[in-house]
């Protein structure tokens, strides 16, 4: 428990929008869906690398902006026929705040 | 029955039809129906179409399969195979099987097929001679293949031919004998139809034309021995395959009291005279008419499907057919009135020679119908023409030279799916090859280019390779594959709604937000899809320029960020320049700027202006805080440029100020969001050295006014502007521009460009709407300037702080230093 980290208010993140959190090394995405909830994954799509964040968010998915490839946010898999993976990392919501588990 | 109980859905008919019908339903309804099916084969559902292809040995019964038993069970569906159900009880709402099985319903969907037709000649029940329509049949076929040596098809249609090339393959010595005076003669004109039997001859097969079947004669085992003609003539046949036509099979239907002629009668909703009862398939006479192909049983299977979801929003109204050959190295393809008559014109393309023949029926400037032998690279096209409707006038003096001529330039100039390698790559946007594309249309039945799409990714990108798609799908499942008629397709999967009806609510019913839309017009996903809220958002703003509010979370990166996204994830940044003229000053800026950024690479673009790539997203607002200059909006679905030549003020030739004008316009229509990007171009003279006539909208100028020509292109497919009207003066230019520029971004589907919308609207429309309609046309021009008045550059406004988290990363330092004392740490929020 002791690797949560706050990242920022939930109001900093737009409904069905992302920001990107970098701690030094990775860029990680952090997205906010239409029921607020919150997912994070590496903002690397599996294909080709892309910038997951700068996608368009859906349900509980995410579009990657370079060759439309859709993301599955609660899993990080690639929705089919795609197939690959991108690391997802565990976030929670407490008093309005967003925090991330880089663990 | 207990409340909770699920409502029962019983299933007769383990076919094509009856099974896609349920794969509607599961999607739009996975909980609704406690499901029963009843099969009288005692196979999974499998692609019956693809037979001839198994016959021929090119294809195995495995991979033919479009849903096995483990598919039934994964759906919770009850499946008895192998049991015909021979009574159905409407007053107790039961059905019966031949077993005894029984099964209670409160739907039920019939989908029983045809029956082929048997002549009623003596020696008709024989050994060795079948019908063919199912995987018995087909088994028989083989085998007989094997062990005998003289096979006789009679009837030379679609089932016959396919029939015979299968037996003719397997070795068998094989003659075709049909009634007619020539082959598939429902499909083809004489001419068609000689070159088809002149080839199919080429392969080994014979031909009697003109036969009458008078007896089928048994040999000593039993076992059918010969077949003797009405005129005497006898041939040895240790196999008669009767492909003489099929009968819808209504027999369970009318023995249970329900109306039939010819075939199960339905409403358009597929509900037959039984409220609780619904037909699909072969089996229904739909308006009077039963349907003996795929494409039009998968329709009304889909609409079938949303009434028994209780949708209740679809009509089935009937189908165009065309039909395809599926034998390999002849390409053969059919569609609509293809004989004509005195109230048609016929254009002909023949050339025996290189065994080309192509021959479409014009009525009233549309296609009525046509046949193409040797070359059907176009048919999908041809096909695609006849459905919508269209007027062809324009098109007529290219139309038998085809689409690509036209100006397709791509694909190595390839465009005959047949004769591609495996390993050629169809795709190019997203790498696929035709033998990927052909594996998983087989493997994973699919027969729609939505399907192929989604499976394999091919032509879901830049679209120019949908041609081949098309042709690629039709050559595998034949007449099952038909082009969507584009005036019905729905928007996306989140809607059964059209383009269309979307736009028209939200006008009449002055819906104003995403949210407000997807409520109102019952959106089947929670917030639509990455291709639905984009259309919306601009459908939205288009309508209501003062009420709505963008929505940035439903634009592509490109348009919320401002800049293009590019392939490694950086950014874009190209300036607007208008008329392609600069300054010193302005010059000096961008030099300033691109050493500042250390900008990876500075080009002058296509658009006459100059692009500062491979920026991070973190820095765009100093670079457009610094450069001080106005979006060149170069990342949009809008006004890209206004590209022009330098014209009369310097120029030796011009005759008119293409530069001043190219400015006038630029600045006038900056910040236009539209169904697509727009590009326009004034060129000051007929030597047209801005290439204005491939573009949105072109203008030249000539001694008397400007010309103004609409609906070019110079993209994958490049397009030759048609010409619109000349004008005396600038501000007319702008009025006539500004209108065709308004009706574009109000009656274009979403990412339409304007060749598309143009030729979907037809060039006269919009004459009439824009050069004809004096006062329309100034009102759609003042609407364009009403729209405009509101628009900001958003770099400006980005500049000032609007979506400033767009452009800023988190960032937080050493992780180790969040263990110990404090568990956690808040992360930095700094600015770019
Ligand atoms: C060899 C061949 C090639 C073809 N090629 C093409 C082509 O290239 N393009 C094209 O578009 N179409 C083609 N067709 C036609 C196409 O296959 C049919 O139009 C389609 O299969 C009809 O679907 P359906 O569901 O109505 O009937 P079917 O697919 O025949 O399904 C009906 C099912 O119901 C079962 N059944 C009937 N009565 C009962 C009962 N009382 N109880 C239980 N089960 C019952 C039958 O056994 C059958 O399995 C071809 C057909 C054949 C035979
Ligand atoms: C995501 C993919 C694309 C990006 C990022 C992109 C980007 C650009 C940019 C930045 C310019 C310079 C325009 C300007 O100065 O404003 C340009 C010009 C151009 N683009 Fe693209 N483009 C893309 C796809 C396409 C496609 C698919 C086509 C063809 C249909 C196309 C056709 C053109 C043409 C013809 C020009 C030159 C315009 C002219 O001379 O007027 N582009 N593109
Ligand atoms: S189009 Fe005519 S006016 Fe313009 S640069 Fe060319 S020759 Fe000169
Ligand atoms: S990098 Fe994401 S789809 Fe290609």
């Amino acid at each position: 428990m002791s690797d949560w980290l706050r990242i920022c208010p939930l109001e900093d993140i737009p409904r069905l929008g992302s920001r990107v959190v970098n701690n030094g090394d990775i860029d990680i995405a952090v997205f906010r869906n239409a029921e607020d909830e919150i997912f994070a994954v590496d903002d690397r799509c599996p294909h080709k690398g892309g910038p997951l964040s700068q996608g368009i968010v859906f349900d509980r998915r995410v579009t990657c902006p370079l060759h439309g490839m859709t993301i599955h946010l609660d899993t990080g898999e690639a929705a089919a026929p795609d197939k690959g993976c991108t690391h997802k990392y565990r976030v929670r919501l407490d008093k309005g705040d967003v925090y991330l588990n880089l663990g | 029955m207990t409340t909770t109980k699920k409502t029962r859905l019983v299933v007769i008919g383990n076919g094509m039809a009856g099974i896609r019908a349920l794969e509607e339903l599961l999607k739009l309804a996975p909980d609704m129906y406690d499901i029963t099916v009843f099969g009288a084969e005692p196979h999974g559902n499998y692609n019956r179409i693809l037979l001839s292809p198994v016959l021929a040995g090119e294809m195995t019964i495995k991979d033919i399969m479009l849903n096995d038993v483990d598919w039934y069970a994964q759906n919770g569906i009850t499946l008895h195979l192998n049991k015909t159900v021979t009574q159905i009880d409407r007053v107790r709402r039961k059905v019966i099987a031949a077993d005894g099985t029984e099964a209670d319903y409160d739907r039920l969907l019939l989908a029983t097929g045809s029956n082929p037709v048997m002549l009623p000649v003596p020696g008709k029940e024989l050994p060795g001679v079948i019908a063919y329509r199912d995987i018995k049949d087909t088994g028989e076929m083989i085998e007989a293949a094997s062990h005998y040596r003289h096979a006789v098809v009679i009837g030379g249609g679609l089932l016959g031919l396919e029939a015979a090339n299968g037996l003719k393959l397997r070795g068998m010595d094989v003659t075709v004998a049909h009634l007619m005076p020539w082959l598939m003669e429902r499909q083809l004109d004489k001419t068609a139809a000689q070159m088809l039997q002149a080839s199919l001859e080429a392969k080994g097969l014979k031909f009697k034309l003109e036969k009458q079947t008078a007896e089928l004669i048994a040999g000593e085992s039993g076992r059918v021995s010969a077949i003797r003609f009405k005129d005497g003539e006898t041939l040895p046949a240790d196999l008669v395959v009767m492909a003489v036509g099929i009968r819808p099979n209504t027999g369970l239907a009318e023995a249970a009291g329900l109306h039939c002629d010819r075939g199960v009668v339905v409403n358009d909703t597929m509900q037959t005279y039984d409220p609780r009862i619904y037909a699909v398939g072969e089996c229904v006479s739909h308006r009077g008419i039963s349907y003996g192909l795929v494409a039009p049983l998968f329709e009304q299977a889909k609409v079938c499907a949303n009434h028994l979801a209780q949708f209740g929003i679809s009509r089935y109204t009937g189908s165009v057919t065309s039909t395809k050959l599926k034998v390999t190295g002849i390409d053969l393809f059919s569609a609509g009135d293809f004989i004509g008559g005195a109230d048609a014109e016929e254009i002909v393309l023949s050339d025996p020679a290189a065994g080309v023949y192509k021959k479409l029926v014009i009525k009233d400037d549309k296609i009525a119908g046509g046949v193409l032998y040797g070359d059907t690279t176009d048919g999908s096209w041809y096909f695609q023409l006849l459905r919508n409707g269209q007027n062809i006038r324009e098109l007529r003096n290219h139309l038998m030279f085809g689409q690509n001529h036209l100006g397709n330039a791509g694909h190595q100039g390839r465009s005959n799916a047949a004769d591609l390698p495996d390993d050629f790559e169809v795709c190019g946007c997203n790498g696929v090859c035709k033998g990927a594309i052909v594996k998983a249309i087989k493997e994973k039945g699919l027969f729609t280019l939505e399907d192929v799409r989604k499976h394999t990714r091919a032509s879901s990108s830049c679209g120019s390779c949908t041609g081949l798609v098309e042709q690629i799908l039709s050559s595998v499942v034949g007449g099952a594959y038909a082009p969507q008629d584009a005036s019905k397709k729905p928007m996306c999967g989140c809607t059964e709604y059209t383009h269309e009806e979307v736009r028209r609510a939200i006008r009449k019913d002055r819906l104003l937000s995403i949210p407000e839309t997807l409520r109102f017009m019952e959106w089947k996903t929670p917030n639509g899809c990455p291709s639905c809220r984009p259309a919306l958002n601009y459908y939205l703003m288009c309508a209501f320029p003062h009420e709505v509010h963008d929505d940035p979370r439903s634009r592509f990166i490109n348009e919320r960020a401002h800049a293009n996204i590019q392939k490694d994830g950086s950014y874009s940044v190209i300036p607007r320049m208008y008329g392609g003229v600069t300054t010193p000053a302005e010059l000096r800026r961008i030099a300033e700027v691109a050493e500042k950024y250390r900008v990876p690479a500075v080009k002058v673009t296509g658009g006459q202006r100059i692009g500062l790539l491979g920026v991070k997203k973190e820095s765009l607002p100093d670079i457009w805080r610094d450069l001080d200059m106005p979006s060149g909006h170069a990342y949009g679905k809008a006004l890209r440029t206004v590209k022009t030549c330098v014209g009369s003020e310097w120029c030796r030739f011009g005759v008119r100020d293409s530069t001043a004008l190219g400015i006038r316009l630029e600045k006038t229509f900056e910040r236009m969001w539209a169904p697509h990007k727009t590009k326009l171009a004034v060129s000051g003279c007929p030597r047209n050295c801005a290439e204005a006539t491939i573009k949105d909208v072109g203008i030249v100028g000539v001694d008397s006014g400007w010309e103004i020509y609409i609906a070019g292109n110079g993209g994958i497919k490049a397009e030759v502007c048609a010409f619109l009207v000349k004008v005396g003066t600038q501000d007319e230019v702008l009025e006539y521009v500004g209108a065709f520029m308004q009706l574009y971004r109000e009656e274009a589907h979403y990412l339409d460009r304007t060749v598309h919308f143009v030729q979907r609207a037809g060039l006269d429309y919009v004459k009439r709407r824009i050069v004809e309609d004096a006062a329309g046309r100034r009102a759609l021009y003042a609407q364009l300037l009403d729209a405009l008045s509101v628009e900001k550059d958003p770099w400006a406004e980005r500049v000032s702080g609007v979506e400033a988290q767009e452009f800023r990363t988190i960032r937080f330092f050493g992780k180790n230093e969040t263990k110990g004392g404090s568990n956690e740490r808040l992360a930095e929020n700094l600015p770019a």
